[in-house]
């Protein structure tokens, strides 16, 4: 999917990357502050970051392309994060996973039709005393069942 | 003497300098450590050394773990043991675990033969790949451009080509991206090579160890032109071929098979023999002209004109220079490189001389590079969708054609090229060394713009393998400035300080192969070696020592061509078929 950045957000990288002194040493860093102000990094992002750094996109690329933290793909409104580490995972996750699934209608990785949400697994957020764990934007929800699934979505309704 | 170091390996005692590798140091005392990923091209500032493939792990004495000679620095008293068992059975272990992960298609590979991980699975004497159930061996989409094809099934991640691509070239078209299993070297987004900065060099191809990045293969068309009646098929083979074909049929590098190649491409069924030396002379006639045109408007106060003129003969520099300097496109010479211009003479005045219909002469092209299979099918080198050049293939892909057919190459005798466009003087046939083309431009712009004639032929400041070279040459009063450059990032280098007014010459040459066109990717993959690129530059220049003519405005048939034909250099015609014009592919990179 071809996006066109606005002049306003071209300036935003700019700023970005000139808070950083345009040091390619800092990459990992600039992504990071800008996927946290588009909430994605799509080509045209990282075709921009490279420009203002003078390297080549590749090598944006295959910082964005190694860590499972960047994301091409546009996150929904309330992003939802399911742990599928170990303590969740022997407590019924992957049960919990699949409610989601169902009630959203998207598979992992994607994002409802709305935008509205969007559905990644991670592995641990350091909580396990609350197996199997979710985390909605940066709440989190604890001792999750598959039957709890529907309220947990009807906060954001 | 402090920067000395004393250590021995398998029980030799060596002494090496400082920051010498472990790698390095056995080298030296005879011991050749195998290596998969690490390369180094001596002289040229090229080095890959990212400890990646771990083949070449060696045993040091009070060390807990095997260290990988190729990154590990040589330190005073070390007791290295590169052969005990412990070590042997480390490689073969990564041997077998990259094998584990690699298709099994050695039979039909591009690179079968001549393959560095085929021939250390033989040395390292492994004689099964042991099966794990449900492993699956990773695959992904192939990608095939004019000049190379990508195959990520066979990378090992060894990282040379991303060295080439990035350090040497400054093109940045390849990188590593993913991660674990699917980790592969790729363009950004994984486009294809097209749609990327690439610019065809082949550097890459080069270097690759494993049939990863090949050569499109394009011996196939050219068997298949020679089998139709209808055509008449014609050849013409670049300066730098002959100095490195010889290697593919076990020849010493560095033997020049100039009349054996034209006697096999004869065999071969080509209804002419012809040498891209020819065009090369004629190159010179247009682009000295050009310059002495330049430099003549420059001393007569023309503010306008645009110095230094850059050659541009290499197709993978003119890529380079479309991407990254767009806002300089009047700077480089307007002629043609010698493989179109020979397609254009072949086309507009061979045609008409054998009696041949345009669309019924086939020209092909035997070339160093694989940046020429792209360049000839660039929309304005054609009339009508009819290429000037048809087919372009390789050195090795020639060689490959000569075996298919059953040639016995080393035993044969040495013939000439034929005629019109069979001759040549020194002039051209250095153009496939680094260097060469300023030599040859020089040797004639000098006599046409002196008038006088010159007393030493040989410019020895222009050659050499440092990656940029300067040089005042006295044109009898005017001084004139060169500069040579080969690799690609040597030539940003220049490229960019001409930009912000730091550099001034009146011309530049660039190549974008280390040691110009003789270290092409089209030629037998030089895989790092740089004695083997220094062997193929003095075979061209002791055939140009040889040559009775040794300027290209002598060259006899290249007087008939203006006189039957063309009339002057830069003429109405000259310009319509021997130059060109060059466009803005900034949005590439």
């Amino acid at each position: 999917m071809k996006i066109e950045l606005k002049d306003s957000q071209l300036r935003q990288i700019k700023d970005i990357c000139d808070s950083f002194n345009n040091d390619p040493g800092e990459l990992i860093t600039i992504l990071h502050r800008t996927q946290s102000v588009f909430g994605y990094l799509p080509e045209e992002v990282q075709r921009a970051v490279a420009h203002n750094l003078g390297i080549p996109v590749t090598r944006v690329y295959g910082v964005v392309s190694f860590y499972s933290f960047f994301t091409m793909t546009p996150k929904g409104k309330y992003p939802i994060s399911l742990c599928l580490g170990t303590a969740c995972y022997v407590r019924g996750a992957e049960d919990v996973l699949d409610e989601f699934k169902k009630q959203l209608g998207i598979e992992v990785g994607g994002v409802t039709p709305d935008g509205k949400f969007s559905l990644d697994c991670l592995r641990c957020v350091g909580a396990c005393g609350l197996a199997p764990v979710v985390m909605v934007g940066e709440k989190v929800y604890g001792r999750l069942s598959p039957s709890m699934v529907k309220e947990v979505l009807a906060e954001y309704e | 003497m402090d920067n000395k170091i004393k250590l021995t390996i398998d029980n030799k005692p060596v002494e090496v300098t400082k920051g010498t590798t472990v790698w390095q140091a056995a080298r030296q005392v005879g011991i050749n450590i195998p290596a998969l990923c690490y390369m180094n091209l001596e002289n040229l500032g090229v080095e890959n050394r990212p400890g990646a493939c771990r083949i070449c792990v060696v045993e040091v004495e009070g060390r807990r773990n095997l260290a990988p000679s190729c990154s590990t620095d040589c330190t005073e008293g070390m007791v290295v043991k590169t052969n005990t068992p412990r070590v042997l059975n480390a490689r073969k272990t990564v041997m077998e675990l990259i094998l584990s992960d690699h298709p099994q298609d050695c039979l039909v590979c591009p690179s079968n033969g001549k393959c560095e991980l085929q021939d250390l699975a033989a040395t390292l004497g492994i004689r099964e790949i042991r099966k794990v159930d449900n492993a699956a061996v990773s695959t992904y989409r192939k990608d095939y451009s004019y000049s190379l094809k990508r195959d990520m099934d066979k990378c090992i991640l060894c990282r040379r080509c991303e060295s080439m691509c990035n350090d040497v070239q400054s093109v940045g078209a390849l990188g590593a991206i993913n991660r674990g299993f699917t980790s592969i070297v790729a363009p950004a987004f994984e486009q294809n090579l097209s749609d990327s900065p690439c610019v065809f060099c082949g550097q890459c191809v080069a270097v690759c160890p494993t049939g990863a990045l090949t050569r499109t293969d394009d011996t196939g068309r050219v068997f298949k032109a020679l089998a139709d009646p209808t055509k008449t098929v014609v050849v013409q083979a670049a300066p730098a071929v002959r100095a490195a074909l010889g290697e593919e049929f076990g020849l010493t590098p560095g033997t020049s098979v100039t009349g054996k190649m034209a006697a096999a491409l004869r065999r071969l069924g080509f209804d002419k023999v012809f040498d891209t030396d020819f065009a090369a002379d004629l190159t010179i006639m247009e682009e000295g002209t050009e310059l002495l045109g330049r430099i003549g408007a420059f001393l007569n106060g023309d503010t306008s004109v645009k110095l230094p003129l850059l050659t541009s003969c290499c197709p993978a520099w003119i890529n380079f220079f479309e991407q990254n300097y767009p806002d300089m496109l009047d700077q480089p010479s307007t002629a043609k490189s010698p493989q179109q211009m020979f397609g254009a003479v072949a086309k507009n005045y061979l045609a008409n001389k054998m009696g041949v219909k345009r669309e019924d002469l086939v020209v092909v092209s035997v070339m160093p590079c694989i940046a020429k299979k792209y360049e000839c099918t660039r929309k304005e080198f054609s009339k009508d969708g009819n290429p000037d050049v048809d087919i372009s293939i390789s050195t090795v892909e020639l060689a490959s054609m000569i075996k298919m057919a059953n040639i016995d190459f080393v035993s044969l005798p040495d013939e000439d090229f034929d005629q019109p466009l069979g001759e040549s003087t020194g002039a051209g046939v250095i153009f496939g060394a680094t260097g060469g083309v300023m030599e040859a431009a020089v040797r004639t712009a000098y006599e046409v713009f002196t008038g006088k004639t010159l007393e030493r032929l040989d410019f020895k400041e222009l050659r050499g393998f440092e990656g940029i070279r300067t040089a005042s040459v006295d044109f009898n009063g005017t001084t004139v400035n060169v500069c040579i450059a080969h690799q690609l990032g040597n030539a940003r280098k220049v490229m960019d300080g001409i930009r912000k007014g730091e550099l001034n010459f009146h011309a530049v040459e660039v190549m974008a192969c280390p040691g110009g066109c003789i270290g092409g990717a089209g030629q037998p993959y030089h895989k790092g070696d740089s004695s083997l690129l220094k062997a193929r530059a003095q075979s061209l220049y002791r055939e140009d020592a040889n040559k009775p003519l040794r300027k290209s405005h002598e060259n006899p048939y290249i007087v008939k061509l203006y006189e039957e034909f063309l009339g002057q250099p830069m003429s109405e015609l000259a310009h319509h078929l021997l130059h060109t014009h060059y466009f803005d592919k900034h949005h590439k990179i």
